[in-house]
């Protein structure tokens, strides 16, 4: 560990000219192709889904809060887990990195002007608006009680609920994330500055890319699927509805097509954060710069080949679920290269603590706790035992939120430098992404327990002995919520009062760093020429490497 | 981690501001074309792939259900098809050239071709619709009650060469055929009817003069779309019309 530190300059004053006052009114935002200015609308139109889920999220918990249920009928609970988890997936999780820091950090860190096709970005936001305004509308109807699912002949042919409405709402979101996908595959081929190698690209735009081709051929089958599920639903022909002739079977099959390699969606650009802060903070290149960079495609491709295990008491072949459960259980290498490269970048690095790091560390932990317990569920006889519990809500949790909003929060704070111009207060910060931490666990640790114990997911209520967890979960969850509430006060009062951050207050590498905070409209004053490895730290000073100033 | 240079690149006015050359502009609206493919791939490959499992769970009622649409029409329609994908591939040579009454000719002509097919397939949905094979409620492939025409459950019987009953089970499975028809076909459809609003773009344009030898792309993807369109329907022929037919 070292103690010099790099010395700053004293006065940072803000760019005159900037992608945030380049123009002004309303018509320069909705019409903007700028690909920072989208970037910027996608933040607030997510951060708006992550209240209206957290909202769903905190009733489900207080409803927990005793065995009977303290709060609600069954059937409105129902609608409750259902809106929580379609809101969050579709309308949060799946865009959150990709189309927030991913719309922003994706051509500045391949050193381009713009995403190679600015219009279809804007189109994306419009028409994720539109899928948007189909959930609003569902909400404001009388929600869903499908589960986010959407399982058949339920969906299909018994529930009175606005099923199509929210199915309609999922396949325009969709597109939306197979244009943003589109825009990043294109734009990483054809747009990366001379002598930006695919050998030095950030790993950020590495797992960004294995998320786009999932995004580009994943999606359209969940759109394919959920049509012919609003078809049946309309017209009473039989396509998954055995009633009618057709198979239930064949819908997960659909479903789970897309929605397992959607659950790469939401897990690797967090990674690629990850990679990003955890060379950053230690001073260090990363470790196995190329192990990491093509375990992200390794995910995507095995990705597509694992979805059966979410059907093992679905009455599948035996042999089928056997090479599902060893495919699945192939998924846990490339996760576990990413894991092992972190911790051995951090090893003997100049490892300093800011927020971006705590988060980065608490991800690598619950990321690791919520694969190894995945890895419980691939195994075809324990999950015969776990399947549908609490056990399963636990294991995800502990990767879309331990570990991907984690990573959303850590690379938003990483990067609020590069958007705002401005600093966060560290301070806050820092207790900020230490309440998310232990509230997190909190909530979420119990219901492992519960789970293996047999408490069933999706249900009102519960038997008395379980009590105990639940209320330790329901106090967990109203942590977290403190935790999640925090940045977005100190966030949007730093983009006024914050320091001015500089263009590189991480005395960070990459092209994102070399360019004023905020950025100018075109981003670069001069197209940049790459002549050097990415993560290009470790320069020793006066034989010590200096940590984060 | 680098150092800067100045780029100079005279200035093409089609060229878009984050494009360094027009050369690198049409690499990308190619490329993204081609990756707009395949997701359009993974969507039709969901449904066909639905489609043939249903195809082998409900043999006899598939096998039926092809009897009873027109091979004729269909194959009309492949030939109708085919013909504008030449159209399309003139209209991109001729942008190529920069031969505007070339382009504005071959693009309607192609446009031309497309809605000839939209007709015909409006007409097949027309004679559907009179045999009451729309499936849902008013679906009728047994005969009676003004639907003779479309007595599935006869045709079988007498083809077949089995009792009445069985075949009227077997016209009856027929509507999930007859979904899958309206949906395969419907989406094609629908995409063909998109493809005639892109061919409209590209009229205009081709009007104004915008294409050149420097500066075709728009006219490329289009016609990517429209050959991607019509590759469609060539696995949907054989599927629909044609395979089982006659055993």
């Amino acid at each position: 560990m070292s103690t010099v530190t790099i010395p700053t300059q004293p006065q940072l004053e803000m760019p005159k000219k900037h992608y945030l006052n380049d123009n002004y009114g309303i018509r320069s935002w909705l019409l903007t192709k700028d690909h920072k200015r989208i970037a910027v609308l996608y933040l607030i139109t997510i951060t708006f889904f992550f209240l209206i889920g957290g909202v769903f999220a905190a009733l489900i918990r207080l409803h927990l809060l005793v065995p009977e249920g303290a709060l609600f009928q069954a059937d409105v609970y129902n609608k409750l887990f259902s809106l929580h988890g379609v809101n969050m997936v579709f309308f949060f999780l799946v865009p959150s990195i990709p189309a927030t820091l991913g719309n922003f950090l994706v051509p500045l860190m391949v050193g381009a002007k713009d995403l190679a096709l600015p219009k279809i970005n804007l189109a994306s936001w419009y028409i994720f608006i539109i899928g948007a305004c189909f959930s609003v509308a569902t909400m404001v109807l009388g929600g869903v009680d499908t589960g986010w699912t959407f399982y058949t002949p339920l969906s299909s042919g018994y529930l009175k609920t606005h099923v199509v409405t929210m199915a309609v709402g999922i396949i325009i979101a969709g597109f939306a994330s197979i244009f943003t996908g589109l825009n990043f595959i294109v734009t990483v081929h054809r747009m990366r500055a001379p002598g930006l190698t695919w050998g030095r690209l950030p790993l950020f735009i590495w797992s960004n890319y294995a998320t786009s081709l999932i995004m580009v051929l994943a999606t359209p089958v969940l759109a394919i699927t959920l049509i012919l599920l609003a078809v049946e639903r309309g017209f009473h022909i039989g396509i998954f509805d055995p009633k009618l002739g057709g198979d239930p079977v064949l819908f997960q099959h659909m479903f789970w097509f897309y929605s397992h390699p959607a659950v790469y969606i939401m897990i690797l650009p967090g990674m690629g954060v990850i990679s990003e802060i955890v060379t950053c903070f230690s001073r260090k290149r990363v470790f196995g710069y190329s192990f990491v960079a093509f375990s992200s495609i390794a995910i995507a491709v095995f990705g597509f080949l694992v979805w059966a295990h979410h059907m093992f008491v679905a009455g599948i072949s035996t042999y089928s679920a056997l090479v599902f459960s060893l495919m699945s259980f192939a998924v846990a290498i490339p996760s576990a290269v990413k894991v092992f490269n972190w911790t051995a970048t951090m090893y003997k690095g100049s490892v300093s603590f800011h927020t971006p790091m705590l988060y980065a560390i608490g991800f690598i932990g619950l990321f690791t706790i919520g694969g190894l317990t995945g890895l419980f569920l691939a195994a075809l006889g324990l999950d015969i035992h776990v399947h549908d519990t609490y056990f399963v809500i636990a294991h995800f949790h502990y990767v879309m939120v331990g570990g991907m909003v984690m990573a959303y929060l850590g690379g938003l704070h990483f990067w609020w430098p590069k958007l705002t111009g401005r600093m966060y207060p560290e301070g806050w910060a820092k207790l900020a992404a230490l309440i998310t931490f232990i509230g997190f666990n909190l909530t979420f640790f119990p219901q492992f327990i519960l789970g293996y114990l047999g408490m069933p997911r999706r249900y009102a209520a519960y038997p008395p002995e379980f009590q105990v967890l639940n209320v330790l979960s329901t106090a967990g969850a109203s942590i977290l919520a403190v935790g999640f509430i925090l940045p977005l006060i100190y966030l949007l009062w730093s983009m006024r009062y914050g320091e001015v951050a500089g263009p590189n207050p991480w005395q960070a590498k990459g092209l994102e760093w070399e360019t004023s905070s905020p950025p100018p409209t075109h981003n670069f004053e001069h197209t940049p020429v790459v002549t050097e490895d990415p993560y290009h730290y470790g320069e020793e000073q006066d034989g010590e490497v200096p940590v984060v100033p | 981690m680098s150092h800067s240079q100045t780029t100079t690149t005279e200035h093409h006015p089609a060229l878009a501001h984050q494009f360094d050359s027009m050369e690198q502009q049409r690499e990308a609206s190619n490329f993204g074309m081609w990756c707009f493919l395949l997701t359009e791939i993974m969507m039709f490959g969901g449904l066909f792939t639905a489609y043939l499992i249903y195809r082998l769970k409900y043999y006899e009622a598939f096998v039926a259900g092809s009897w009873s649409i027109q091979v004729s029409w269909g194959f009309a329609n492949t030939l109708v098809l085919i013909a504008s994908s030449l159209t399309m591939a003139m209209a991109v040579w001729s942008a190529q050239r920069g031969i505007r009454r070339f382009q504005i000719l071959f693009i309607a002509l192609t446009m031309l071709l497309g809605s000839a097919f939209l007709g015909v397939k409006a007409k097949e949905y027309y004679d559907k619709y009179e045999e009451c094979h729309i499936p849902g409620a008013s679906f009728n492939a047994e005969g009676g009650l003004g639907c003779e025409t479309g007595n599935i459950a006869q045709e079988v019987a007498n083809r077949e060469k089995i009792p009445l009953e069985a075949a009227r089970q077997i016209a009856r499975q027929t509507q999930i055929f007859f979904s899958f028809y309206f949906a395969m076909t419907g989406l094609h459809a629908l995409h063909m009817i998109l493809g005639m609003g892109l061919m409209t773009w590209l009229l205009l344009k081709a009007n104004r003069g915008d294409f050149s030898p420097e500066y075709y792309s728009p006219v490329e993807y289009g016609g990517l779309y429209w050959h991607f369109v019509d590759i469609v329907w060539i696995y949907l022929f054989p599927l629909l019309y044609l395979i089982s037919r006659h055993r």
